[in-house]
């Protein structure tokens, strides 16, 4: 028996990223290429006056391009949900990083010293740096008002909820800025052909969306360009859109010198210049009865979209969408917006909005608990969604519901109600003997849309090919690409399982849009449980075809063979695969493309309906002792819950559940973006603090398995889920440990000093 | 300036400026690319290296002072043809690599750990790797990975 799923087989990229033979766009030293690098504006923002070169400098082995050189039937812009962002600056600067000329050259010091060569004279304006107040200003940076997108979701009657309601309680949480701090920052390199195509290759995680980018910005079609995805050194949505920004730029520059040109940001420019998770203010006014059934929720959630629009209106669809949390509420207002700011754009980033909206939700339930003298668990349990019920968006929810079987796990697994207690009495006890030392535990409920939001697949219509090849190998085809989360292992695993063969008889084709189709891009949960079934069904798809040279036989996986009705070999995988490959001359290659579940039915004007195929579940505890004296919160341990359909891998799969928490734990804790005047003040890792492997507790992983129909073998999406949840529940432990009021992300010991000293916020009546 | 380097048991010879660092060196100049660059400032380890023994950021060392010290790189690691060291072997099995950009570090301050103290609780592997960065795993499955090598390492199990 050689099914793989459910078990955990070696990783298919192990061997090479342990030995150092993995190359990573940075490591492709092999052709003689330019190094690029790229001159950005010195002010927030300003207008362009004059771009000029030294006419005394010795330009002959440098190439530089400006505005000026987009091809004649090229756009200059960064295409993508729409087409603001200007490849180049020509005469408007609207963040400081904008990106104005480009330079290469063979030598790095003689391009550090050329860009000192470059002219460029600005007149600076006033920026806009506040996005709460940004609605209400007078300086107008983008549109009309400022606000980039605006959507809202009405479901019942939100005013004759509050009427009925026994008590109103109002609360108002932050949350700042999240760098995804990718270790191999970005890079991409362009070579130009002698026919006048270019191949653009790099760290991304959407072929096809770069693709789409150099179409448009050069203006040519596919024959002339296709992108290739090297090994990618983490992403996390950070390689969602900025990609295609670098790979405009190395394109230009190609063109223009001829040669192949190889840009890789340094950290500080990575850190600086790509996008980040928007920050955002949830404000919650809640209905709620004695009994502590909620009734009625108005959330306001504003999201800082920074100088151009990015991704911005899909996080902002998912963040309203999960905007009062995984909790039943018959009258919902929901009002979102996304508010333009004079600072380098926000982007993707696991989560896409659901951190905010999460963090904002699931501190707003304690609140309301804390009113009403219940648990955090019990205002849970009583408000929990489950089978039968309808979410904020009115879709009713049925298969595959594994809020309470989370709750109910990690309440379990964690000791949560035993940890309330012998932590109340460890508390009092030091505060009795004079410690300064406090414990508390914090809870939290989550759930996270998998897949595209709304009709986003069917729109999407992912694509993936399976090939028979030389010796019955078979070859995957796909635009999904692995950046550490194991697609090149589970796809693999997905495809052998179908045919009864050991993991080493599939391969994955390497992602280049000349020859894998558009599976749609690497984002939004959705490539194992969208892309990884279409795979699947394409498995199918070839087994079937080579099945016709057998009338009345069918597949069997475990014999590795074509049986008759009595379950004897009619023909063996290997000897079935050889007559075809033999009678077609060749590989034969099947197509398959997504089939959009027909039971989905979304009103993307309205914001109602079925917002996602499925969702995954989660429920966190955090154990935390502070010290009263310097603040330190120090984390005891970290549980989670997770229900998410079937682990395909489990190892892969609690990896990245342990490693989504951890970035959820780094949100919530000790990563803090300064930004003054539009300039970010701590772009490195000296300053930008991640969580090292001290700073992490265990984290221990619960799974939960209820499976999805629409899911392989039920697998539902994980990406991002463990992301969505950590924060809460810390600052929920927080404020159980000491009292404080924890309402905004990060709680770094300053801001836990300044809450333990500041008097409560928000209103009952 | 010329200089001999003792990489991974053999010599290489490189002519450089002496203040290059040891990073551009191995990748420029030996083509010694599993050694990455994550920040150029010491804070993440994906440059890792060890010298005589002992791990070093090697974006911070200026080429001159490794002369004359044996370099390890995640190159020279494999025993044998087609054999791996135990540490890459586990880090393989309990994914303790994803992404893979930290893992050539993380492997060689493992070795670093594990070759001063093969007996390690989880809590000192913590400590061990604390210099290096992971954005994927949350270190969990990378302590599991360590934990598992450092038993290998001292034959009580044998690694199926």
């Amino acid at each position: 028996m050689s099914a793989t799923v459910g078990k955990s087989p070696l990783r298919t990229d192990g061997v090479a990223k342990v030995t150092g033979e993995a190359k990573y766009v940075d490591d492709l030293r092999d052709e003689e290429f330019l190094w690029g690098m790229t001159v950005r504006s010195k002010v927030a923002r300003g207008t362009i006056k004059s771009i000029t070169y030294d006419p005394d400098y010795e330009w002959t082995d440098i190439v530089r391009v400006d505005y000026r050189d987009v091809p004649a039937g090229g756009q200059n812009v960064v295409s993508h949900l729409t087409d603001d962002q200007p490849a180049l600056a020509s005469t408007e600067i609207r963040h400081m990083y904008e990106p104005i000329v480009l330079l290469a050259c063979a030598d790095l010091e003689r391009l550090a010293e050329a860009a000192k060569h470059v002219f460029i004279e600005v007149e600076p304006l006033e920026g806009l740096f506040d996005f709460e107040t940004a609605d209400k200003s007078e300086l107008i940076v983008y549109g009309d008002d400022n606000i980039m997108n605006h959507l809202t979701i009405a479901k019942g009657d939100v005013e004759a909820g509050f009427e009925a309601a026994d008590l109103i309680v109002e609360g108002v949480y932050r949350t700042g800025w999240q760098e995804q701090m990718y270790i191999e920052p970005q890079g991409m390199i362009a070579v130009p052909h002698e026919d006048g195509s270019l191949t653009v290759s790099g760290s991304l995680q959407c072929p096809f969306y770069v693709l789409t980018a150099l179409k448009k910005f050069l203006g040519v079609g596919e024959d002339k360009v296709n992108v290739v995805q090297t090994i990618t050194g983490g992403a996390f949505g950070g390689k969602e859109d900025y990609p295609s920004m670098i790979a405009c730029h190395v394109a230009l520059l190609a063109l223009k010198g001829q040669k192949p040109v190889k840009i890789v940001y340094d950290r500080a420019e990575d850190l600086a210049a790509t996008t980040k998770r928007h920050p955002a203010t949830m404000r919650h006014k809640t209905g709620v009865m004695r009994d502590g059934t909620l009734v009625a929720s108005r959330v306001e959630f504003d999201l800082d979209g920074g100088a151009y629009i990015t991704m911005s209106p899909v996080v902002l669809a998912r963040g309203l969408i999960h905007g009062v949390g995984c909790y039943r509420v018959p009258n919902v207002f929901i009002d979102a917006r996304v508010l333009a700011t004079s600072t380098p754009p926000n982007g993707a980033f696991r989560g896409f909005g659901n951190p905010q909206a999460t963090f904002g939700a699931e501190r707003h339930m304690d609140k309301i608990a804390e009113v009403l003298g219940l648990s955090p668990l019990e205002i849970r349990r009583i408000n929990l969604l489950k089978a039968g019920d309808t979410t904020a968006t009115d879709q009713q929810l049925d298969l595959s519901v594994g809020g309470a079987a989370c709750l109910d796990m990690v309440v379990e697994k964690s000791r949560y109600e035993a940890l309330r207690e012998e932590y109340a009495a460890f508390n009092a006890a030091s505060e009795a003997s004079g410690s300064p030392l406090r414990r508390g535990v914090g809870l939290s409920t989550f759930f996270h849309g998998a897949g595209f939001t709304g009709n986003g697949e069917a729109r999407i219509m992912g694509r993936a090919d399976v090939e028979l090849r030389e010796g019955g190998r078979v070859r995957i085809y796909t635009g999904s690409i692995d950046m550490g989360q194991g697609v090149n292992t589970t796809f693999p695993q997905l495809a052998s399982t179908e045919l009864g063969l050991g993991l080493d008889a599939v391969e994955m084709a390497v992602p280049d849009t000349s020859h894998v189709p558009d599976s749609g891009p690497t984002v939004a949960s959705r490539t194992l449980m969208v892309v990884g079934k279409v795979v699947q069904q394409a498995t199918r798809k070839l087994i079937a075809k080579l099945g016709e040279a057998y009338p009345g036989a069918t597949y069997d996986p475990d014999q590795q063979a074509y049986v008759d009705a009595d379950g004897a070999v009619v023909a063996s995988w290997q000897d079935a695969a050889a007559a075809a490959y033999e009678a077609a001359g060749g590989p034969i290659r099947v197509e398959q493309t997504y089939e959009p579940d027909p039971n989905v039915e979304w009103d993307g004007d309205k914001y109602l309906g079925d917002a996602y195929p499925v969702y995954s579940w989660a429920a966190d505890v955090a154990s935390v002792e502070i010290d009263l004296d310097t603040y330190e919160i120090d984390l005891l341990d970290f549980h989670t819950a997770e229900d998410i359909g079937k682990a395909i891998h489990p190892i892969i799969v609690e990896g990245q559940l342990e490693g989504g928490t951890l970035q959820g734990i780094g949100y919530g804790t000790c990563e803090e973006l300064h930004m003054k005047d539009g300039a970010v003040l701590n772009n490195r890792m000296t300053n930008y603090i991640i969580p090292t492997s001290l700073d992490s507790p265990e984290i221990l992983v619960h799974l939960v398995e209820l499976p999805f129909i629409g899911g392989p073998h039920g697998a539902k999406g994980l990406g991002e889920l463990p992301t969505d949840g950590p924060a809460p529940a810390i600052a929920a432990a927080i404020a159980h440990a000491t009292g404080a009021e924890v309402n905004e992300t990060s709680f770094t010991p300053e801001k836990l000093h300044r809450a333990l000293l500041a008097p409560k916020t928000g209103s009952v009546q | 300036m010329k200089i001999s380097l003792r990489i991974n048991g053999g010599l290489m010879d490189v002519d450089v400026p002496p203040m290059k660092r040891l990073l551009d060196v191995l990748r420029e100049d030996c083509d010694l690319t599993g050694t990455k660059e994550g920040c150029g400032e010491g804070e993440c380890g994906a440059c890792s290296v060890l010298l005589d023994g002992k791990v070093v950021n090697s974006c911070l060392v200026p080429v001159v002072q490794a002369q004359g010290v044996e370099i390890l790189t995640i190159e020279g690691l494999a025993e044998g043809e087609d054999g791996l060291h135990p540490l890459q072997d586990t880090f393989i099995k309990y994914s303790g690599t994803q992404c893979g950009i930290c893992t050539p570090g993380m492997i060689l301050a493992s070795k670093a750990l594990l070759d001063e103290n093969p007996d390690p609780t989880r809590e000192e592997i913590r400590e061990g790797i604390a210099g290096n960065l992971c954005r994927c795993t949350g270190y969990q499955k990378i302590v599991d990975a360590v934990d598992d090598a450092a038993k290998q390492l001292r034959g009580e199990e044998h690694h199926a």
